[in-house]
C-alpha cells in the first residue's frame, strides 16, 4: 500500500509540475500584451486536464474498487440483510450508469468545447422535449427504486413472528447488557430505571414475577440460529444504537422510548469461521450513535449457535436472583415462594430473615 | 446613528444623495458599515478564516484515523493538556474536533461565509438597487454573526473543551454535563452562539427575500433575474421558514439543561443517580433540529447552484440551458426539502410507516436534482468554454454535485439505511454533495467576482493549479471513504482498532488521511493568491468576463449608491450569450432591443415597444425616494 500511496502522490506531483511549467510560459505570453480585455491562460492545457482526470480517474476508481472489495459489506449472517444486500448492489449497478455517463459527459464536453478563436458557441437556450425526457426517465427508475426498497423495508419492520425469540438489549456509557427471559417463562420482567443500581443494572423489577427467571450478561449475546430473534432495544442514559455489522442490523437505543428490531440469523459462529477461513471469527455488536468518550469501544460478543446448544447456554446462565440473592428482599411477600425457586438454597434462609427490613427499603426507593 | 443620519439629510436637503457618507470616519466605513459591499467583504473574510479553522482540525483528526500510531506531541503548544504525555489525541477532545468541524464548516463558512457573502454582494448590484433595503438591519446581521463567531471562538480555549456530542447535539448527550465534559460549558456556549446566529440569519434572509422583491431596477421583471438571484431568495425563504425551528429547538435544549425541564429528557440513570425527569422525548429534538437540518443542507447547495448557473453560462458563452426549468427545479428542491427531514432518522425508532413516506418524498428529491445536472451539462455542449477559475470550479461543483447525489439514492431508501446509517457512507456522501460541492460554489464565486469586490485580478494560474489539486484530492478523500462506509465503519470512533470488523482497510484510511492532507495544502495557494492579489493584483477591467449582468455595468470599484447617476434599466434576461447576428458574443442587460435589431428574434421586437415604459419608470431607486 504505501508504493501506491507514494505513486498517486508522485502523479499528483508530476502533474503539478507539469501544469505550472506548462502555465508559465502562457502567463508569460500574456503578461505583455496590456489590453483591457482579459484573457484566460492555460485553455488548452486545462481542456487537455479534464481528459487527462477522465482516464486517470476512470482507472483509479476501477483499481480501487476491485482492490477494496474483499471488505465490502461483510458477509451477511441473516435473511433479510441478504436481501438489503442485494437491493443494494443492485440500486449501485443501476446508479453507476448516471455516474459513469454524467461525469464523462462533463469532462468531455469540458474538453471537446474549449474556447476556440473565431468561434462562436451555439445559441440553444431551451428544449422541452429534452428536460420532458429528463425529467420522466429519472422519476420511472426512482419509482422502481422506491418501490423494490419499500417493499424490503415494510417486510423488515414488520412484526416480529409469535415464536421469536425475544432478547432485550441495553446500552449505558459504555456498554451493552442483554436480558433474557430466562428459561421457564420465555417472558421478560418489566423494569423501572428507577430501581437501577449498580447490581441491577438495568432496572429489572422484581415485583413482576416473570422478572425471577431472568438473567443478564454484560459482555456476550447469544441467539439461536435459524429462528427469528427479536430485540428489544433500551438505553439508560444518552442515545446508543445497536449495530450488527454482519447480521445487518441497526437501531437507535433511546433512553425513555424502547425500540425494537427482529431478524433471522442463518449462520452459526462455527459456520462463519469455517466460511471465512478466519478460526477466531466473531459476531460483533457496535454502537453507532455517538454517547461519549467510550463510543469507539462499546463491544459485544455475539454468538449464534444452534438450537441445543443455545438452549444448554441459557440453561447454565444463573438468574439475576441467584446472583444476587439480596435482592429476594424486594419480592413482595405474595410472590416470595415462586421466587424461591430460583434462589440458591443456601442464600434463601438469610434474605428470607431480613425480610422485613428489605422490603422497607424497597419501598423506600420507589 | 439614525438620529445623525436625520441631521445630515436635513442639511443637505437639496444636494445629491451620494454626497451623504463622504464624511465617513473609519469606524463608519469598515466596522460598523451599512454599505453592503463592505458587508459582503467582511462576511468572506470571517468566513475564510473560519474555514481555516474548520478545516485544520479536519486534518488533526484524519491524523488520528489514518496515521493512529503517529506522535502528536508536536501539537502540544497549541492543544496543550487534549495531547497526552504519549503524543495521543485524548479520545473527548477527537470528538469535540468532530463536532466543532461539523459545526464551524456548516453554519459559519457554507451559511454565512457563502450565502452572506454573495447573498450580501450580488443581490443588490446584480438587481440594479443602491444597498440592500435595510442597510442597518443587514450591518446588525453581520454584528450577531460576529458575535456568535467570538462565542463559538471562546469555546474552543475552555477547560472542559467545546461541545462534542455530534454537530446535531442530540440529547440526552448534549443535555446532560455529567454525560461527557464537552456538554458542559462549551454546549452552552454553542447554545448560545446557535442563538446569536440565528438571529443573524433571519435579519440577513428577511433583507435579502425584501430587497429581491421591491429593489429591483426599471424591467428587472422575476424573469430576467439572473439565476444567482434567484437561488438567494429562495435560498433565504428556506433559511427564513426553518432556523426559526432551530431556535426554539436550541431554547427548549437550553431549558431542559438550566432549567429542569423534561422536554427531550425522560427515564435517564447516569453516574449512579436516577433524574428525576420523565416524558420527554429526544425524538423530539431530532424532529426539531433536522426540520432546520435538512433545509439547512439546501440552504448551503443552492446559493453555489446559483454562482455556477451564472459562471457556467458566462464562461461556456452559451445561454444557461433551460432557464425556466432550473428555476422550477430549484423550487422543487426547496419545497421538498422542508418534508424529507425524517430520512436523517430512519433507524430511531420512528414509526416504519413514517419512514415509508420519508422514503418516498426523499427519492423524488432526485428528479430536479437530475434536471439541474442535465441542464448544466447541456449548457457545455457547443459551448466556447473559457477555462477561468471560477469556471472550473463551477464545472467540478457540477461533477461533485451529481457524484455525491448519487449516493443519496442509496441513502434515502430506508431498506438499504439500516446498514449504512451513521457509517463513513454517509459522511462521505454528504461531504461530496453539500460539503464539497458548496465549497466549490464558494470558490467560484469568489474567483469570478474577485475584480468587482477588489477591482483587481488574481491570478489566474494558481487560480487553475488550485482547482484541480484540490478537485482531483477531493476525490482521493470521498472515494475510498464509500468504500470503508461500504465496510460497515461507523462514523465518530476515535479510533478502529476495537473491533474485528472494523480492524482492516488501515492502508485505505492512512490513504484518506494522505490525500486530505495533499488537498489541505493546496488551499493555501487560494489563500496567498486571495490575500495578494487583494493589495498587489492586476486591476481589473470593468467587465473582465465579458458578462451580461448588471453588476459589471457599474465602475470598476463601485462607490456607495453602486451605480454614479442613473441606475440602468433593464431589457433583456441576462443569458444572451452567442446571439445569432449579434456582433459580440454577449449583450449586458441594459442593452434595449432596439440597438440590438440585427440579433433580435421576432418575438423581442415586439418589446421594444415597451422599452419607452421601462425607462420612464422609476420607483425604485433608494437615492431619489423621498425620506
Amino acid at each position: 500500500m504505501y508504493i501506491i500511496i507514494a505513486l498517486v502522490a508522485l502523479v499528483f506531483v508530476v502533474l503539478v509540475g507539469v501544469v505550472i511549467a506548462k502555465l508559465q510560459n502562457v502567463v508569460k505570453g500574456i503578461n505583455k500584451t496590456d489590453s483591457n480585455e482579459v484573457r484566460t491562460p492555460g485553455n488548452k492545457v486545462n481542456g487537455a486536464m479534464f481528459i487527462v482526470i477522465l482516464v486517470f480517474g476512470a482507472i483509479s476508481i476501477t483499481w480501487s474498487y476491485l482492490h477494496a472489495r474483499e471488505f465490502f459489506l461483510p458477509e451477511a449472517s441473516s435473511i433479510h440483510g441478504r436481501r438489503t444486500d442485494d437491493l443494494f448492489w443492485f440500486s449501485m449497478g443501476i446508479l453507476t450508469i448516471p455516474f459513469i455517463l454524467v461525469n464523462f459527459l462533463i469532462f468531455f464536453f469540458a474538453w471537446k468545447y474549449q474556447h476556440k478563436k473565431n468561434h462562436r458557441a451555439t445559441f440553444y437556450p431551451e428544449n422541452h422535449r429534452l428536460e420532458l425526457i429528463w425529467t420522466i426517465v429519472p422519476a420511472v427508475v426512482m419509482a422502481l427504486l422506491v418501490f423494490t426498497g419499500w417493499k424490503a423495508w415494510s417486510d423488515i419492520t414488520s412484526d416480529a413472528p409469535r415464536d421469536a425469540e425475544v432478547i432485550e438489549i441495553t446500552g449505558k456509557q459504555f456498554n451493552w447488557i442483554a436480558r433474557y427471559s430466562g428459561v421457564s417463562d420465555n417472558k421478560l420482567g418489566n423494569y423501572n430505571f428507577k430501581l437501577i443500581d449498580a447490581q441491577n443494572e438495568v432496572g429489572i423489577d422484581l415485583s413482576d414475577e416473570n422478572s425471577f427467571d431472568d438473567f443478564t450478561n454484560p459482555s456476550e449475546m447469544h441467539i439461536p440460529v435459524n429462528r427469528p430473534v427479536l430485540l428489544k432495544i433500551r438505553a439508560r442514559d444518552v442515545l446508543h444504537s445497536v449495530f450488527i455489522p454482519h447480521m445487518r442490523v441497526k437501531m437507535d437505543a433511546v433512553p425513555g422510548m424502547p425500540t425494537k428490531f427482529w431478524f433471522v440469523a442463518d449462520k452459526t459462529t462455527a459456520d462463519m469461521r469455517a466460511e471465512t477461513g478466519n478460526p477466531k471469527f466473531d459476531y460483533e455488536i457496535a454502537c453507532t450513535e455517538v454517547c461519549g468518550q467510550g463510543h469507539f469501544s462499546m463491544k459485544m460478543r455475539l454468538v449464534v449457535e444452534d438450537e441445543a446448544s443455545y438452549k444448554k447456554w441459557c440453561a447454565e446462565q444463573s438468574t439475576f436472583l441467584q446472583t444476587y440473592p439480596e435482592y429476594l428482599a424486594k419480592v413482595p411477600e405474595n410472590l416470595k415462594a415462586k421466587a424461591m425457586k430460583y434462589v440458591p438454597a443456601e442464600a434463601a434462609a438469610p434474605a428470607d430473615s431480613t425480610s422485613g427490613g428489605g422490603v422497607g427499603t424497597s419501598t423506600s426507593l420507589r | 446613528m439614525s438620529a445623525i443620519e436625520g441631521l445630515e439629510t436635513a442639511q443637505h436637503h437639496a444636494d445629491e444623495h451620494e454626497h451623504h457618507h463622504e464624511a465617513q470616519n473609519f469606524w463608519q466605513k469598515y466596522i460598523f458599515c451599512e454599505d453592503h459591499k463592505v458587508i459582503a467583504k467582511q462576511y468572506l473574510i470571517t468566513g475564510i478564516l473560519w474555514a481555516v479553522i474548520g478545516i485544520t482540525m479536519s486534518v488533526i483528526f484524519r491524523i488520528q484515523l489514518g496515521l493512529p500510531d503517529s506522535n502528536l506531541s508536536w501539537l502540544k503548544p497549541v492543544l496543550g493538556g487534549w495531547i497526552s504525555d504519549a503524543g495521543k489525541l485524548d479520545p473527548n477532545f477527537y470528538l469535540a474536533l468532530v463536532t466543532m468541524h461539523g459545526t464551524i464548516m456548516v453554519f459559519f463558512v457554507l451559511t454565512a461565509g457563502l450565502s452572506g457573502t454573495f447573498s450580501n454582494f450580488l443581490i443588490p448590484l446584480q438587481i440594479g438597487a443602491r444597498d440592500m433595503a435595510s442597510g442597518f438591519m443587514n450591518m446588525l446581521s453581520y454584528w450577531f454573526f460576529f458575535l456568535a463567531s467570538v462565542i463559538m471562538f471562546a469555546s474552543l480555549f475552555l477547560q472542559s473543551g467545546p461541545a462534542a456530542g455530534g454537530w446535531v447535539i442530540y440529547p440526552p448527550l448534549s443535555a446532560l454535563p455529567q454525560a461527557h465534559p464537552g456538554s458542559g460549558m462549551g454546549m452552552t456556549l454553542w447554545l448560545a452562539s446557535m442563538a446569536f446566529f440565528i438571529v443573524s440569519q433571519l435579519l440577513g434572509g428577511i433583507n435579502y427575500i425584501t430587497t429581491v422583491i421591491n429593489l429591483r431596477t426599471r424591467g428587472m421583471s422575476f424573469d430576467k433575474l439572473p439565476l444567482t438571484i434567484w437561488s438567494f431568495l429562495i435560498t433565504a425563504v428556506l433559511g427564513l421558514i426553518s432556523f426559526p425551528v432551530l431556535l426554539s429547538s436550541v431554547l427548549l435544549l437550553i431549558f431542559d439543561r438550566h432549567f429542569g425541564t423534561s422536554f427531550y429528557l425522560s427515564d435517564i440513570y447516569i453516574n449512579g443517580e436516577a433524574l428525576p425527569n420523565v416524558g420527554g422525548s429526544p425524538i423530539l429534538f431530532q424532529h426539531l433540529f433536522w426540520f432546520l437540518g435538512h433545509p439547512e443542507v439546501y440552504i448551503v447547495l443552492l446559493p453555489g447552484l446559483g454562482i455556477t448557473s451564472e459562471v457556467i453560462a458566462t464562461n461556456a458563452r452559451k445561454p444557461i440551458f433551460g432557464y425556466r426549468a432550473m428555476i422550477a427545479s430549484m423550487l422543487g428542491i426547496a419545497f421538498l426539502a422542508f418534508i424529507v427531514w425524517a430520512h436523517h432518522m430512519f433507524v430511531t425508532g420512528m414509526n416504519p410507516f413514517l419512514g415509508s413516506v420519508f422514503m418516498f418524498l426523499t427519492l423524488i428529491i432526485a428528479v430536479p436534482s437530475a434536471v439541474k445536472g442535465f441542464n448544466y451539462i447541456t449548457t457545455l455542449w457547443k459551448g466556447n468554454i473559457v477555462f477561468t477559475p471560477g469556471m472550473l470550479f463551477s464545472i467540478g461543483l457540477v461533477s461533485l454535485f451529481v457524484s455525491g447525489g448519487l449516493t443519496g439514492i442509496i441513502l434515502g431508501n430506508s431498506a438499504l439505511d439500516i446498514q449504512l446509517h451513521d457509517t463513513y457512507f454517509v459522511v462521505a456522501h454528504f461531504h461530496l454533495v453539500m460539503g464539497a460541492a458548496s465549497a466549490f460554489g464558494l470558490f467560484a464565486g469568489v474567483y469570478h467576482w474577485f475584480p468587482k469586490m477588489f477591482g483587481r485580478m488574481m491570478n489566474t494560474t494558481l487560480g487553475q493549479i488550485h482547482f484541480w489539486l484540490t478537485f482531483i484530492g477531493i476525490y482521493m478523500v470521498f472515494i475510498p471513504m464509500h468504500y470503508v462506509g461500504i465496510a460497515g465503519f461507523p462514523r465518530r470512533y476515535y479510533q478502529f482498532t476495537s473491533y474485528d470488523f472494523t480492524h482492516k482497510y488501515m492502508d485505505m484510511n492512512m490513504f484518506i488521511s494522505i490525500a486530505a492532507i495533499l488537498s489541505f495544502l493546496a488551499q493555501f495557494i487560494f489563500l496567498w493568491n486571495f490575500f495578494y492579489s487583494i493589495f498587489k493584483g492586476k486591476r481589473s477591467p470593468q467587465n473582465p468576463w465579458r458578462s451580461n449582468t448588471l453588476e459589471w455595468t457599474a465602475p470598476v470599484v463601485p462607490g456607495h449608491g453602486n451605480w454614479e447617476g442613473e441606475i440602468p434599466a433593464v431589457y433583456r434576461w441576462s443569458y444572451d450569450y452567442s446571439k445569432p447576428g449579434a456582433k459580440e458574443d454577449f449583450i449586458p442587460q441594459n442593452i434595449p432591443y432596439s440597438q440590438t435589431l440585427e440579433s433580435n428574434f421576432p418575438h423581442e421586437n415586439e418589446l421594444i415597444a415597451q422599452e419607452k415604459a421601462i425607462e420612464s419608470q422609476n420607483f425604485n431607486d433608494q437615492f431619489k425616494a423621498s425620506h
